[in-house]
């Protein structure tokens, strides 16, 4: 995980809670989730069933329901919950002071 | 990785080493700790879900537990496979104990580890990983693996077996995959069950049987033949007396020889022929086993220490694979853990049901020919009816019913206690029913049967059980009774039994449409939390939450939009909406489409609209570049493909020109659909247009339990198809006929008429009071029709028609109420409202080859 990966992406006040904002970059959409709690979670915005944009979904405790077919996406794993199986890359979270950071090379080394 | 607020997670009891890179045994010591005894089990199945119901049922503090499950799911019902492979459950509705459940109880479940050994000397139990717990007593529960017949082939990618979660979704993918040719090796229950599932999947099953008839072991010849017919009507092929001499296929399956040299073309096999209890754990250990662990009638193994329980014991010669016997042992266990008497276990006459929709089968006992017995048959070819009793020396010894079930549990009863039937004799394949002389009451058989009658065999339930049960906790729905006597809770198939019993212990009382529950989250079922916000005055959602007991920290996606919705109606004015417990089109009042982009559909009132308007509606499609413009159902223009940042100057390029969101997306007022009316239409009796346009100025931006949808007809000639809407209005000549609770979506349903009003002013009234009573009563998602389904139209009539008093006072709640809720969305987002949702966060570049 190279130190030049970690990007600022926003700040922890540009999503509201139980919210999504997405974060555009070259490899596709990341979404970027705060829960109730204020956890923030990375992953790509992209269901495993059909492409669906997570960032859409309802947010509920550490989880999204995808809008489209309502498949639900563990937000700390990447993992689909229930019967439906599946998994979207996560990406590692950095809070530094009000700042967020995202490690981008998750994505990277998916594409080579 | 580092998070902003600490993680909450699930901590296993004391005593487990989670870190699998260290590796050391740290044993748990009893200093400072609680002094109780660790129990640790092996295996998540059905039969250990019980022994730990039964366990915390009766001494809730007697252990401290830890469960290892090799399967990554929580505990879940087995037995319920075969509906989730035919599609008519869902993996969630067959879920035993859930996640919170371990939770509550304190039990720390540990899943996705198999455990590889144990130390019968040190007393521990090590699982892949490294993770070692130590235990005073070891319930082992491994279950039993499928069995495989070894024929060349076995191997091929394609030959799956029934046993878990993980074979029927390998099955429904290769459905979905438009696979058609499916070989069922195996034509007892399971397999029967597999070959109707994947059928139901849309696949052409056939099924492989090595004996003359289809479950010879439950079934006397007549009654598998009968079934043999049934399924080949479904298109089930069955082919008997055929032995499977190899799998064919060079990179996955493509067919089964047979032993006679027939090529049966298959894409995926299933084996069903058996199973076999999983010992080899156990065996390694040391312990005694045969072909599965022996257990004495206590389960006790021949270590003092060790118990096993469910399909991988074998107890005098026998092993078990039906859930009946496996609850027995549970009890059992439970019992002897806590230091109780039992009677032990004992071998007993087994009940059978296949559970393939619209196929009732059930056989009991022995029902073999031989020289010593008779038998009494009854056919009834037509309507496909079998029935044999085996008698011998006057009592019942066996019975095998088809096509009609309903007796089953009374010629089992009779099995049982080796009824004297003598003097019943003549009458007696006629069941209970007739036996008492009863009319034809639907309760009046389970009403004959006698108190100690086993109504749920999985569970072994008997009918006084039930009842005294109900009376003593004042249970009323069917939930209720599953959760506290566990009947109907495992296969399901005496549901209307236990039904049948409520109903004849709380007589009209017993509703059985109200016993759903929201959701996962709480036990409660919609009808009873809209109650207790009104009696608790809930007026936010986490105090609902908190006072209700929801078991989820934030609700689901279910629950959520649903008690938004209940609390915006409940305290208009008052509730502040809680905008992300709302669905994405109703967040953003757009509808969100299958590749990410929205749809916009600009209000049309009435569904009359000016050159002005299209004007704008051409330019924003211009402008904007969409792609596609259609017209909808409900007379109004969608344009679909519009990018989710545009959609703000989408919305302030409409309204510019005048037009407000046509709220196309949401639970409320949709669409008021007219006809031209009086003013153009030579047929016309009334300004239907006029009418449809007020209406939908007066209701526009109400919330309701779903979409609302009306229309108003000039004649009844109904030209705006007002018969099958949710309100509808035909005019004639002397005023306004009044419909409501039609449906032409999912379901087809035409209207039925409220009443006949004089004026457009009670017109208006009605509707509104009506729409008003709904949005009070209705229950999230259920639409008009079901909602006036479920209350009963008479009720409605009386509350809007008849009480003139009450109807005014639902009108002026409903004008109170759109005070709050006749605001253009779409402006307030031009003007900056949600700007976030608008927008990324931001766009970051990095170069892709850092690695």
């Amino acid at each position: 995980m190279s130190n030049s990966m970690w990007k600022d992406v926003g700040a922890l006040t540009d999503i509201p809670k139980e919210g999504a904002r997405t974060v555009i970059t070259s490899m596709g959409k990341i979404a970027v989730f705060k829960s109730a709690q204020g956890e923030i979670f990375a992953i790509e915005d992209k269901c495993p069933h059909l492409g669906g944009p997570l960032s859409q979904g309802i947010v509920h405790g550490a989880r999204v329901t995808c809008p489209l077919h309502n498949w639900v996406i563990d937000l700390k794993s990447g993992g689909v919950v229930g019967p439906d199986e599946g998994c979207v890359k996560t990406l590692p979270v950095k809070i530094e002071g009000e700042r967020i950071h995202l490690n981008m090379s998750a994505l990277v080394k998916r594409a080579a | 990785m580092q998070h902003s607020a600490p993680l909450k997670t699930n901590m296993p009891a004391a005593g487990i080493c989670r870190n699998a890179q260290v590796q050391t045994r740290i044993i748990g010591c009893c200093k400072g700790k609680s002094m109780k005894q660790k129990l640790v089990v092996v295996g998540n199945g059905m039969a250990p879900g019980r022994v730990l119901d039964r366990l915390l049922e009766t001494d809730p503090d007697a252990f401290e537990i830890t469960i290892f499950n090799a399967e990554k799911r929580v505990n879940y019902d087995r037995i319920m496979l075969s509906p989730v492979l035919s599609g008519e459950k869902k993996f969630e509705e067959i879920v035993i104990h859930g996640d919170a459940w371990y939770e509550q109880h304190g039990i720390a479940l540990i899943k996705g580890r198999k455990v590889i050994a144990i130390d019968t000397k040190a007393k521990t139990v090590t699982a892949e990983g490294g993770m070692t717990a130590n235990y005073d007593k070891l319930l082992i529960a491994t279950g039993s693996v499928p069995f495989i017949i070894p024929v060349p082939g076995h191997q091929l990618p394609g030959v799956l077996t029934y046993r878990d979660l993980d074979d029927v979704h390998a099955m429904m993918v290769a459905a979905q995959q438009g696979k058609k040719n499916a070989v069922i090796i195996g034509g007892g229950l399971l397999g029967l069950e597999a070959a109707a599932g994947l059928k139901a999947q849309g696949m052409e099953p056939t099924v492989v049987h090595l004996m003359d008839t289809l479950m010879e072991r439950q079934l006397d010849p007549t009654a598998g033949h009968m079934l043999q017919r049934e399924l080949e009507r479904r298109g089930i092929r069955v082919v008997t007396k055929a032995n499977t001499k190899e799998i064919v296929g060079e990179s996955s399956v493509t067919g089964v020889r047979l032993e006679d040299g027939t090529m049966i073309p298959a894409d995926i096999v299933v084996m069903a022929v058996g199973i076999k209890p999983n010992a080899g754990l156990a065996k390694e250990a040391g312990l005694e086993t045969n072909r599965g662990i022996l257990v004495d009638n206590k389960m006790h193994t021949s270590d003092p220490d060790i118990m096993a329980v469910g399909e991988c014991v074998e107890f005098e010669g026998s092993v078990y694979g039906l859930v009946a016997p496996l609850y027995e042992m549970a009890g059992i266990v439970s019992s002897e853990l806590l230091g109780q008497d039992t009677d032990g276990f004992s071998d007993k006459a087994l009940a059978t049901k296949l559970k393939v929709t619209g196929i009732d089968l059930y056989s009991a006992g022995d029902f073999a020919d031989g020289e010593d017995r008779e038998e009494i048959v009854l056919r009834d070819a037509a309507s496909g009816i079998y029935k044999r009793l085996v008698l011998k020396d006057n009592k019942i010894i066996g019975a095998v019913l088809y096509g009609d079930t309903g007796d089953g549990a009374w010629f089992f009863q009779h099995i049982k206690e080796e009824t004297d039937i003598s003097d019943m004799r003549d009458t007696l394949i006629f069941g209970p029913a007739f036996a008492g002389g009863t009319p034809l009451d639907p309760t009046a058989a389970v009403a004959a049967l006698p108190d100690d009658a086993e109504i749920c065999g999985c569970n072994g339930i008997c009918k006084s059980k039930i009842i005294d049960t109900i009376t003593e906790n004042e249970l009323t729905t069917l939930d209720e009774v599953r959760a506290h006597t566990k009947a109907s809770a495992s296969c399901g198939s005496c549901t209307g039994l236990v039904e049948q019993l409520i109903s004849l212990t709380l007589g009209d009382s017993y509703d059985p449409a109200a016993v759903q529950s929201m959701c996962g989250c709480t036990e409660l079922g919609h009808a009873d939390v809209r109650r207790l916000i009104v009696a608790k005055e809930l007026k936010t959602i986490p105090d609902l939450m908190q006072e209700l007991e929801w078991n989820s920290s934030g609700g689901c996606a279910k629950c959520r939009p649903a008690l938004n919705y209940y609390m915006i109606s409940t305290w208009p004015g008052e509730y502040k909406d809680d905008y992300q417990s709302r669905f994405i089109n109703e967040r953003v009042h757009a509808n969100i489409q299958k590749d990410g982009t929205y749809s916009v559909v600009p209000r049309m009132w009435g569904g009359v609209t000016s050159s002005k308007e299209l004007r704008a509606i051409a330019d924003v499609v211009d402008k904007f570049k969409i792609p596609t413009v259609k017209c909808t159902g409900g007379q109004r223009i969608d344009m679909l493909g519009v990018k989710k940042e545009d959609l703000p100057a989408v919305w302030a390029d409409l309204n510019h020109a005048g037009m407000v969101s046509g709220h196309a997306y949401a639970k409320g007022l949709r669409t008021v659909k007219t006809c031209v009316g009086s003013d153009w239409c030579r047929f016309g009796t009334q300004d239907s247009t006029g009418l449809g346009v007020r209406l939908e100025k007066f209701m526009w931006g109400s919330w309701a339990p779903a979409k609302v949808k009306l229309a108003v007809s000039g004649c009844p000639r109904n030209c705006a198809e007002s018969t099958c809407k949710d309100i509808g209005v035909i005019c004639v000549d002397s005023g306004y006929e009044i419909h409501f609770a039609g449906a032409a979506g999912l379901d087809i349903k035409g209207t039925e008429v409220l009443c006949h009003a004089e004026s457009e002013e009670e017109t208006l009234e009605i509707i509104v009071a009506l729409t008003q009573l709904y949005r009070e009563q209705g229950h999230y998602l259920e639409r008009i029709y079901k909602w006036a389904r479920r209350v009963g139209t008479e009720s409605i009539h009386a509350a809007v028609v008849e009480d003139i008093e009450n109807r005014k006072q639902l009108f002026e709640r409903f004008v109170y109420s759109q005070k709050f809720s006749q605001t253009d969305p779409w402006e307030e987002r031009t003007k900056g409202q949600d700007a976030h949702e608008f927008k990324p966060m931001s766009i970051v570049s990095f170069s892709e080859a850092a690695e």
